[in-house]
């Protein structure tokens, strides 16, 4: 069937900000999407409110909305562009529920608005829980016992019945948001009320908790004429209860026998076909280890992290198969674009296997709980290649930026063997590692695995790489021993290292990786994928597929930024994929080597040749050396890429645009002080330390607060404000409990108005296409701060300094491309803060607000051309008509013990986007796409500092004036009264008296909470207590008084969506 | 693996165009010339390693890690191995699966069957791919200039040759179904046991008759329906059973023929065959059924194809085609009550959705039963 004649016009919707269960993931999905879909000839309208995504481009859609999430949104943009139909299944689970909130509800029927890709009573199936039971058991498809409940007492009995421990699943919630499993019915009862409060619908699932089952998931596709295939299947290496966006996974699944491969496979045929699907489809499945009984677990009708996985695992692109499909095409059909010869509807073969492991966010939150459950932890993920399964981890471990080379962590070394012993129970993001650690140190197979549940040929495989690091230790270094180390991937220096011999000096021969192609084939015919991974075997099909097609293309190398992490997020990636664009629009050949499989950058078709490996010193030789580029960009990919810039250069690469020894003068303190003193800049007064002593002996100089952090980071990584010598010692204490290769900053702290800007620099000219100001003054990370463009309250003055001090800093710096400034305003006086000469993750909002192609820009300078060549005269870009205000968002309801008090070191996992023509409405849009309710009447709980008690009277009295009911604490409470604003009396939680505020957060009164707090980040503090327990309640938690104001300003405004203009961005 | 202790031995594999590769020895020792093959199969070696069709090949997996759940002998497709060779990059020596008895080393050993493992097989099929099918040896012998001489000669003189009396029985067996509805002849050409399980599981009484039964001795066993099996071979090289299936035609008996059988029920009706440049052999090849207007997913092991141009229209029409090189999959017969395919709907290894021709079968024999 070809393309539907009753499809003209089609509306996607975007997945919004990223937060665990919901990444960059949806971002590849819906470009692939977008593009399907404009290569059909549709017209297509986008909305989305994440502003750092590819979708999100000028050149994406026909109509670009950059617009809160939420129902009364969408309706609003239905009316103004009439799509007539919907893609339902490409934004993820907020796309899902909202098409099928608008298909209930009647609205697209009374607006003639066709849903594609899954119909409501599709989507109902999958996702209610008593329909999807009852739909299982028609097909004859096992499900786990369960029943939904509305209750906790009725979650109770059922528990009863079927024994404990049980799963408790709430109903509509992103990566089993709320859910967990209960040992005991103290348990059940904390989860379960839990649960019940996040499902939208008030639904939780108690089911029989099959803990220790192999967790298989197969994605599948079906097509309108009933055509049904599996790209991929996959196994966890962390058995079920562990959730799957938090497990190892390889791909294809490996301990299943034909039998039960083929049993499951056509399962999750039967099930796609039941639910009538037309797209993708993910379906999970527990396997009981000693039989054929197995459980479906979850079905998800629209495309998925696990898709993404997929396609880039297999080379089979779900997305855009799954988009055809929706605007009426069939799989047999599709062309597979990867061989060009066969179709979309086969099954991929591989001949290589697949890891991926998660990248979780606890190298930051460091009093956060590291255990693994049923709710998602990751905030991304990498995936390696590999043709054993043990040259796949030992890349995976390179790829996921820990530090690590081998499977050991160093804080196991010490243990004892009972200690070791005993944190194999502990099902936490370190078990991989411990069963390593186990086997080096000889524990049986069948104790690791009796003790883990892990399956005996995941433990028997790491044997292997135990054995051979141990051989590696053990007596001389041969060829034979260096032979095989390659063979599983360990770089020459981990060899070195492990051995503890040099191999120059043994006479080893040493060697580079060959490169493999991905071709969804096996190699059964021959491919023209421009899809590589690196081994160390015979042939190097990248070496010949470069010689078969020659060019006289100048060749660069764009290094990605592996891993999504707080940090370090999409931004990256939009910038990579901007930055090959570009590079293939000069004529350049664009080759991409990045390892995550999330993102666009690593689609096989937006480079030109795609590299899918670590991005580490050793893997970048190997490439280099079978690519021969003329040079390589570094400066988008963040500071995975950065890293790499000093063995690049070293190695001889050339490295386009601003030079190694810039980005080394502005990450090294003292050449970094030069600088400044040179151009006459002031900063915070600061030193470097190594140690506690230095650092104890350099805050006092300074005078507290000070700031203390590591240098080389990003994301404010290990960032703190200390107020005293106590604060200090805890931080130097965790900061030294891994290797210290560079030095800690301290700095005074000034706590001002905080300025970011980005600035494109030629050599000549510069050219800043807007100043940011951000709403939370410093000490709250730039990441995390309320961002404004243009900035709002700075005087000309000021900003002539800034854009003064920004041109002397990129010309001294002789940045040939982008960097980004920050200052803090201070008495008025305006302080550098931070330089980094590379993209930021504002890049792409300013890009899309001002029309300023930043990446384009800079990229084209470092090819040789100048601003003005390009058009753009040196200063600030002239101001735009609109306001675009960027919210952070968190996902701190999946982390528990994470205080969410903001400071310095960055929280946020993504970001939204409000744009209108006044400051006020954007703010008002970007709070709502960010999550907030924007309750205009109820209570307001205050409990802040001293320091900040004489500014929240105006805030109190603005709140009070609106209606509010106040309470507080105390302290608060008494000054609040004193100065005549009515406010209720709240205990401390360690007071234990009532009213306290615990008590009163739950009562249901409260709709805003603002707490601020001076000390520590301890799980133990009642300050921290207070902020978990609103995030448990969903109750909007403001922990900057700046933050506050600026709510109560939208608040105050009251309006509603109507009153909002929607800004279609492709007009700016 | 057990770095540094007992080496492994060193075995080469010698390709009829002079490519050596070196690799190490698994399973049986020894010297083995076979035509070489591979399979994109991620699962089902067991299965593939049982598959009489494979006769006089040495079989190469193309997915790397092979032996991952061991071996159970409950997977077998025939009672033994007559792969002539095995090569895999890894074989796995720690296998885990509940219903694991034991390695595919020890597999390989107890069978007769020379292995070769820790080479480049992607390059290997890249090559086999570009070139088309090719003898090859695996030895352990040094590949110096002087033997590579002479191996070569025996290389290239190599012909898989009449296999199909080497895998077929010797004499009928029965097959009794509990409470049987049909009788069925299955004319064992190198039968793979799912085709007997799943017409067993159907409520057939299924006899295996040996590839050279005559026509009248199927005649007086009097079958609702006849089952032509797969096999080895080149289908040409059968001229016995195509000419017992000749006379079978005006029987009118309800008959079904998967892969071999396909072939000469086609020979049979005076269609051709050609040789493929490399086959189809796997468990991921796409097949349109054109009446249905719908595309499975098959698990296949051919190394040849009935010509589409070459069925009479007066005997029959191809009903299934390749999803990706268009060659005939099957063939609907208007002469008589047949219909064959090229795949393998009974699986294993492999895909399970075209099951449903067995039903199709069933139908079939059931419909003749009633007229």
């Amino acid at each position: 069937m070809p393309l539907r004649s009753d499809i003209k016009k089609v509306l996607v919707i975007g997945s919004g900000p990223i937060v665990i269960g919901q990444a960059a993931e949806f971002d590849y999905a819906g470009t692939q999407a977008c593009r399907a879909l404009k290569q059909e000839g549709l017209e297509v309208v986008l909305i989305n409110s994440n502003p750092a995504t590819i979708m999100t481009d000028k050149h994406m859609a026909d109509k670009i909305y950059i617009e809160p999430l939420t129902l009364d949104v969408v309706k609003k943009i239905i009316k103004i562009e009439k799509p007539d139909s919907i893609l339902s299944t490409l934004g993820g689970q907020t796309g899902l529920t909202l098409s099928m909130q608008l298909a209930e509800e009647g609205f697209l029927a009374e607006n003639n608005v066709k849903l594609l890709g899954a119909n409501p009573e599709t989507i109902h199936k999958a996702e209610d829980r008593q329909a999807f039971k009852d739909t299982m058991e028609s097909i004859g498809e096992p499900c786990v016992p369960s029943q939904v409940v509305e209750t906790v007492e009725d979650a109770m009995k059922f528990a009863e019945v079927i024994g404990y421990p049980v799963i408790v699943r709430p109903a509509f919630t992103l990566g089993g948001t709320g859910g967990g499993i209960a040992d005991t019915p103290e348990d059940l009862h904390e989860i379960a009320t839990n649960g019940l409060r996040l499902s939208p619908i008030n639904q939780v699932l108690i089911e029989k908790c099959i803990s220790g089952w192999k967790e298989i998931e197969f994605e599948v596709i079906r097509d309108a004429k009933g055509n049904v295939i599996t790209v991929c299947s996959m196994e966890n290496f962390d058995p079920v209860g562990v959730h799957t966006g938090d497990s190892i996974v390889v791909a294809p699944a490996v301990t299943l026998a034909d039998k039960e491969y083929q049993m499951l496979r056509t399962a999750a045929l039967n099930i796609i076909q039941a639910l009538k699907v037309e797209g993708g489809c993910n379906c999970q499945f527990a396997l009981k280890p000693d039989s054929f009984e197995y459980s479906v677990i979850e079905v998800n009708p629209r495309v998925s992290r696990s898709s993404a996985l997929a396609s880039k695992a297999t080379g089979y692109p779900i997305a855009k198969v799954a988009t055809r499909i929706a605007i009426g095409y069939s799989l047999d059909e599709i062309i597979n674009q990867v061989t060009g010869k066969t179709y979309a509807c086969f099954e991929p073969a591989l001949d290589y296997i697949v890891v991926k492991f998660p990248k979780w966010p606890f190298d930051k939150f460091v009093y956060a709980k590291k255990t693994l459950g049923t709710q998602m932890k990751a905030t991304g993920e990498i995936m390696a290649i590999g043709t054993s399964f043990e040259e796949a981890m030992i890349k995976a471990v390179r790829s996921i930026e820990l530090g690590m080379d081998t499977l050991r962590k160093k804080t196991f070394i010490t243990l004892t063997d009972e200690q070791v012993r005993e944190k194999l129970k502990d099902v936490d993001v370190d078990r991989s590692f411990c069963i390593f650690e186990a086997l080096r140190r000889g524990f049986s197979t069948e104790e690791i695995c009796r003790i883990t549940t892990v399956d005996k040929w995941f433990v028997e495989k790491l044997r292997n790489l135990a054995n051979l690091e141990l051989w590696l230790e053990d007596g001389e270094l041969t060829q034979e021993k260096y032979d095989a180390a390659k063979k599983y991937s360990y770089p020459d220096k981990t060899i070195e290292r492990l051995s503890g011999q040099s191999l120059s000096e043994k006479g080893i021969k040493t060697r580079h990786a060959v490169y493999k192609m991905v071709d969804t084939c096996a190699a059964e015919f021959s491919a023209d994928t421009p899809y590589f991974y690196s081994t160390y075997d015979e042939e190097n099909e990248a070496e010949e597929f470069i010689s078969q097609h020659p060019t006289d293309k100048k060749k660069i190398i764009v290094f990605g930024s592996g891993p999504i992490r707080i940090g370090q997020g999409i931004e990256f990636d939009y910038c990579s994929v901007h930055c090959v664009w570009a590079l293939k629009e000069m004529g350049c050949e664009a080759v991409l080597c990045n390892n995550n499989p999330e993102t666009v950058s690593t689609d096989f078709d937006t480079g030109d040749r795609l590299y899918f490996d670590p991005l580490t010193n050793e893997d970048v030789d190997s490439l280099i050396a079978t690519e021969k580029p003329y040079g390589a960009v570094v400066q988008f990919g963040g500071q995975t890429a950065i890293k790499l810039t000093k063995h690049l250069q070293e190695t001889g690469v050339r490295i386009l645009g601003t030079s190694a020894e810039s980005i080394d003068a502005a990450e090294d303190r003292e050449k970094f002080d030069e600088l400044l003193e040179q151009c006459g800049i002031p900063r915070p007064a600061g030193h470097t330390v190594f140690t506690t002593e230095e650092a104890l002996k350099a805050a006092n100089e300074l005078g507290y607060p000070v700031l203390l952090r590591p240098s080389y980071v990003l994301g404010g990584q290990n960032m703190i404000i200390a107020h005293c010598d106590s604060d200090v010692n805890e931080y130097m204490a965790i900061i030294t409990s891994t290797e210290l290769e560079n030095p800690v900053l301290i700095d005074k702290y000034l706590m001002g108005t905080e300025v970011e800007v980005d600035a494109i620099c030629d050599g000549t000219d510069f050219l800043i296409p807007g100043i940011m100001e951000h709403i939370e003054r410093a000490g709250v990370h730039s990441g995390d701060s309320i961002s404004v463009y243009p900035a709002q309250t700075l005087s000309e003055k000021i900003k002539a300094t800034i854009i003064t001090y920004t041109e002397r800093l990129a010309k001294a710096l002789n940045v040939i491309g982008l960097v980004n400034i920050q200052y803090v305003v201070y008495d008025n006086e305006v302080y550098v803060i931070e330089v980094n000469p590379r993209s930021s993750r504002t890049v792409p909002y300013i890009s899309k607000v001002t029309g300023v192609q930043m990446v384009d820009i800079a990229t084209k300078i470092m090819l040789g051309e100048s601003l003005k060549s390009q058009g753009f005269s040196s200063g600030l870009y002239p101001v735009g008509e609109y306001v675009a205000v960027k919210v952070p968002v968190f996902s701190f309801e999946k982390l528990h013990d994470v205080d969410t008090q903001l400071g310095p070191e960055m929280k946020s996992t993504g970001e939204a986007l409000g744009i209108a023509k006044t400051f006020e409405e954007a703010l008002y849009k970007g709070l709502m796409a960010a999550g907030f309710k924007m309750y205009k009447k109820g209570g307001v709980v205050f409990s802040v500092k001293n320091s900040d008690k004489p500014e929240i009277i105006e805030l109190a009295s603005a709140f009070e004036k609106l209606g509010f009911e106040l309470y507080a604490t105390s302290g608060t409470a008494s000054m609040l009264n004193r100065n005549m604003i009515a406010t209720n009396f709240t205990y401390r939680i360690h007071e234990g008296k009532e009213p306290n505020v615990i008590s009163l957060l739950e009562s249901g009164k409260i709709n805003y909470v603002i707490s601020t707090s001076e000390t520590g980040r301890k799980p133990a503090l009642d300050s921290v207590k207070m902020r978990r327990k609103s995030v448990e309640r969903s109750i909007a938690c403001l922990t900057s008084v700046d933050t506050a104001n600026a709510l109560v300003k939208c608040i105050a405004m009251d309006k509603t969506v109507d009153d909002l203009e929607m800004v279609d961005i492709t007009k700016i | 693996m057990s770095f540094g202790i007992g080496a492994e031995r060193t075995a080469y594999l010698i390709l009829a165009d002079g490519t050596v590769f070196k690799g190490k020895s698994f399973g049986c020792e020894g010297e083995v010339i076979g035509e070489i093959v591979f399979t994109t199969a991620m699962t089902g070696y067991e299965e593939t390693l049982t598959d009489p069709s494979y006769c006089g090949q040495i079989v190469t997996q193309t997915f790397p890690l092979i032996g991952n759940y061991g071996v159970n002998g409950e997977d077998m497709e025939s009672d033994g191995s007559v792969v002539s060779g095995y090569i895999v990059r890894e074989h796995c020596k720690a296998p885990s699966n509940f219903r694991c008895e034991g390695d595919i080393d020890g597999f390989l050993k107890k069978h007769g069957i020379i292995g070769l493992y820790d080479i480049d097989t992607r390059r290997l099929t890249r090559i086999i791919r570009e070139t088309g099918v090719m003898n090859g040896m695996i030895t352990q012998a040094e590949p110096t200039d002087e033997f590579l001489t002479r191996a070569l000669e025996r290389i290239r003189a190599y012909r898989v040759e009449a296999p199909v009396p080497k895998v077929s029985v010797k004499q009928p067996v029965d097959f009794p179904a509990d409470s049987a509805k049909y009788k069925v002849a299955l004319i064992d050409y190198g039968y793979k046991h799912n085709i007997r399980r799943e017409l067993v599981k159907r409520g057939c009484d299924v006899t295996v008759f040996p590839y050279n039964v005559t026509a009248q001795q199927i005649k007086d066993f009097a079958p609702d329906g006849i089952m032509l099996s797969n096999g080895p071979g080149d289908p040409q090289d059968n001229a016995v059973s195509i000419n017992t299936l000749r006379e079978l035609i005006p029987e009118q008996i309800p008959t079904f023929g998967i892969c071999l059988g396909h072939q000469l029920l086609a020979i049979a009706n005076g269609a051709t065959t050609v040789k493929l440049k490399y086959g189809h052999r796997g468990g991921n090849q796409p097949v349109t059924d054109i009446d249905e207007d719908r595309t499975f997913i098959t698990s296949q092991n051919h190394g040849y194809a009935v010509v589409s141009e070459s069925v009479p229209p007066q005997a029959g029409r191809v009903s299934h085609i390749n999803g990706n090189d268009k060659t005939c999959e099957g063939v609907k017969y208007t002469n008589a009550p047949a219909f064959t395919v090229q795949f393998h709907p009974e699986a294993c290894g492999g895909p399970q959705d075209t099951a449903y021709l067995f039903d199709k079968f069933i139908g079939m024999m059931e419909k003749n039963k009633r007229s």
